[in-house]
């Protein structure tokens, strides 16, 4: 036996041919032919567009992605590169092997992407092949941008109103939307005279915002649709929805005067009755008892009642002289509502800070404040003696029962400067702004109440420095705590919240 | 001289025609332009012959044959047969065999003086053969093709065979047919060598499609232009003197 190197063998079995083309020793394939002559012969590219246009949206800088989606990809990107593949018709016929982008100018609107394709031809021989192509990239406006620009942009309308005096409890609403973002679908928001519209660009966004205020506020609403257009062949119509919101006419701080039928029915309160909060529910307490009650916003909407004194109407006394009354010394009846443990009746001698020294003749009243007032504290109240009050309900009162002072609030002179601030809707102006005095009241009222502030955000103002509770001259004096105050993240802009 | 011809816009044009050192067959087709092309370069030496077998038109892959005789198939008809004869050479021999595989040209390839058959071809065939026509008979395959009439074209100068023939078996065939091979490819790329081309010791035909380095391969291989032999042969040389020895 002899033996065979495995190099001899190897060079033994080795198979040439020239290459029918251009005569270059080659292995023989089933072309017969070098893989250069191959490719003048062939291009398997062919039927695959060498040049494509792609649409593009300046408005939102998105791409168009037949048939009727617009997408946002950046330059280089894995969806940019899928997305002009997608374009290419003929890819199909061959097998993609690799894609990539070819750097060219952001500005040039041009994108290159290089494919490497592999494709069977003459009889069984692949072909691998290199090739570029070149996408222009076309300007379209997107049916979104279109819209905006015809300004045709929205198909919902939320219409809040509240048809009162003050609107401490828009501010206070626009606190709740800000906390729970209610507003991230909206497309604008408009001051309008008595309140806000909100515009949606689907209905089920305005109902999603619709349903958020019937839950944190005391409103009702109502719903209406116009019809734009009707296509008789497929059966759609285009309407424009119109959500009316009614928030309850009362705010904080105000007197109202209930009828007969609901003082049994909230446990025979007084018919006269001080507003102490609105939240979900309007929180009404009596001043001479302080027996209190919650109306919920569809008890109130089936009885409405006024408002009989507003904030503004409120007028300046001077305590001469308090008195707790104890709790043996008041008459409770079966059936009675709950009474505030927070609040201390008290019988009260006032004189108006107007005619102190002037007038020696204190008018007596009783209050529920006799936990914060001392002799000679400056009190806020309603004068109800000598106002005008035009009120069905209130006229059908015993006058001899009606108290000739409601006094509403301690009075704090000195005003330091807040250590806190919040946050606003992006609104387009600034109308129902922040400064007047209805704002203030609303930010006093945040810092006398902590119930009243517990459902809202407050951030904490960086260029007023928190004063110690040492200094201050009233230890009693209402603040909001450091604890209470968020960090507001402010990253580019430090003036975008001022 | 290889001749670039087509037989009606086919470039095949060894399914068409026979040629030997002897004697030329040529398929009869709708004009005479394919037999004009032959009978321009070959008349003055050789017979040109119109021909069919059994009524057809393909004669070269259904004949073989060299100067000493021509092989048909039985299923060739009595007429044709007396045309042939009447045709040919008297020192042609003629004849009629009974093979199982009858396109005698897809399974035997021969020059004048050896031939390679298909392994599977009938022994009294192969008996037929060797007395007809004068040749060794030997039973091979070309680059595992069992066709080697259709992958293999020999004259006495040289042979074409098969583009995937590997160096070795291109040694081991040539210094069986004591003439020197080459592998390669006829009518652009075509592997079917045969079909694509005739030759004889002084002329060769080939398809229209061929290309100049497939024709510059067959002048060296056949000796049909009268330059210098190519590296080819010198190298073959080799396995020529290895086989005597």
């Amino acid at each position: 036996m002899e033996y065979i190197s495995p190099e001899a063998a190897f060079a033994n079995t080795t198979k040439t041919i020239l290459c029918c083309e251009c005569g270059i020793a080659i292995e023989p394939n089933p072309a017969n032919m070098c893989v250069a002559c191959l490719r003048t012969q062939v291009d398997i590219t062919e039927g695959i567009p060498k040049q494509a246009t792609i649409h593009f949206c300046r408005g939102c800088d998105r791409y168009f992605q037949p048939p009727t989606d617009w997408i946002h990809c950046a330059l280089e990107s894995r969806e940019l590169l899928q997305l002009c593949l997608k374009k290419l018709k003929g890819l199909n016929r061959v097998k993609l092997i690799d894609a990539g982008f070819v750097w060219t100018e952001p500005h040039s609107k041009r994108i290159k992407v290089k494919l490497t394709v592999q494709g069977e031809v003459l009889g069984g021989a692949v072909l691998q092949q290199v090739f570029i192509v070149e996408y222009t990239v076309a300007h379209q406006m997107c049916d979104d941008c279109h819209r905006t620009e015809a300004k045709d942009y929205w198909k919902a309308l939320v219409q809040v109103r509240q048809r009162a005096e003050n609107k401490k409890t828009f501010y206070y609403l626009e606190q709740l939307i800000l906390k729970h973002r209610a507003h991230e679908n909206t497309l604008s928001i408009k001051p309008i005279h008595e309140g806000l519209d909100f515009f949606f660009s689907t209905e089920a966004h305005a109902r999603r915002i619709v349903d958020f205020l019937n839950t944190v506020i005391p409103c009702r609403s109502q719903h209406s649709k116009k019809l734009l257009s009707h296509d008789v062949h497929s059966n759609t119509y285009n309407y424009k929805f119109t959500f009316s919101v009614e928030l309850v006419p009362i705010s904080k701080n105000s007197v109202v005067c209930l009828s007969r039928k609901m003082t049994h029915q909230f446990g025979g309160i007084s018919p006269l009755c001080l507003v102490l909060r609105v939240t979900n529910n309007i929180h009404l307490i009596d001043p001479c008892s302080a027996q209190i009650t919650e109306i919920s916003g569809s008890h109130y909407w089936r009885d409405p009642f006024n408002c009989i004194f507003n904030p503004k109407q409120l007028t300046e006394y001077v305590v001469m002289d308090i008195e707790p009354i104890k709790d043996k010394e008041r008459k409770f009846f079966p059936g009675q509502g709950p009474i505030s443990n927070k609040h201390v009746l008290a019988d009260v001698w006032l004189t108006k800070a107007s005619e102190l020294g002037i007038n020696d003749n204190t008018i007596h009243t009783r209050t529920h404040l006799g936990h914060v007032l001392k002799p000679f504290d400056s009190v806020l109240g309603y004068n109800v003696n000598e106002s005008n009050v035009n009120d069905d309900c209130f006229e059908k009162l015993n006058k001899d029962l009606i108290p000739e002072v409601i006094l509403v609030k301690k009075h704090y002179a000195n005003k330091r400067k807040r250590a806190w601030k919040l946050k606003h809707l992006p609104r387009d102006d600034t109308s129902i702004g922040t400064g007047n005095q209805d704002y203030n009241e609303f930010l006093d009222d945040l810092e006398e109440d902590p119930l009243y502030r517990q459902n809202i955000n407050i951030y904490r103002n960086k260029q007023v420095m928190p004063v110690d509770t040492d200094e201050l001259e009233d230890p009693f004096e209402p603040r909001i705590t450091l604890e209470e105050m968020l960090d507001d993240l402010n990253i580019d802009d430090p003036n975008e919240m001022s | 001289m290889a001749v670039r011809v087509q037989f009606e816009n086919n470039n095949e044009i060894g399914v068409f025609s026979k040629l030997t050192n002897a004697y030329c067959l040529v398929a009869i087709g709708g004009s005479e332009n394919f037999y004009s092309v032959f009978e321009a370069e070959l008349a003055e030496t050789i017979p040109v012959i119109h021909a069919s077998l059994a009524g057809c038109r393909i004669i070269g892959r259904m004949c073989v044959g060299n100067r000493h005789g021509l092989l048909v198939p039985n299923t060739t008809t009595d007429t044709e047969l007396q045309h042939l004869r009447n045709s040919l050479p008297d020192s042609v021999k003629l004849q009629r065999v009974e093979e199982r595989l009858s396109a005698l040209g897809n399974v035997i390839t021969c020059n004048d003086y050896v031939a390679l058959v298909h392994p599977d071809l009938d022994r009294e065939t192969e008996e037929i053969l060797s007395d007809t026509l004068n040749v060794e008979v030997f039973r091979q395959t070309v680059a595992s093709n069992l066709l080697v009439g259709s992958y293999c074209v020999l004259s006495n100068q040289g042979g074409l065979v098969h583009p995937q023939t590997s160096s070795q078996d291109q040694d081991e065939l040539s210094s069986l047919l004591q003439v020197p091979l080459v592998a390669g490819t006829i009518n652009r790329g075509s592997e079917v060598i045969a079909a694509g081309m005739v030759v004889n010791d002084w002329a060769a035909f080939c398809g229209l499609d061929t290309t100049s380095t497939e024709i510059s391969v067959i002048e060296s291989v056949f000796k049909l232009n009268e330059a210098q032999p190519a590296t080819i042969t010198t190298t073959m040389r080799a396995s020529l003197i290895d086989s005597m020895a």
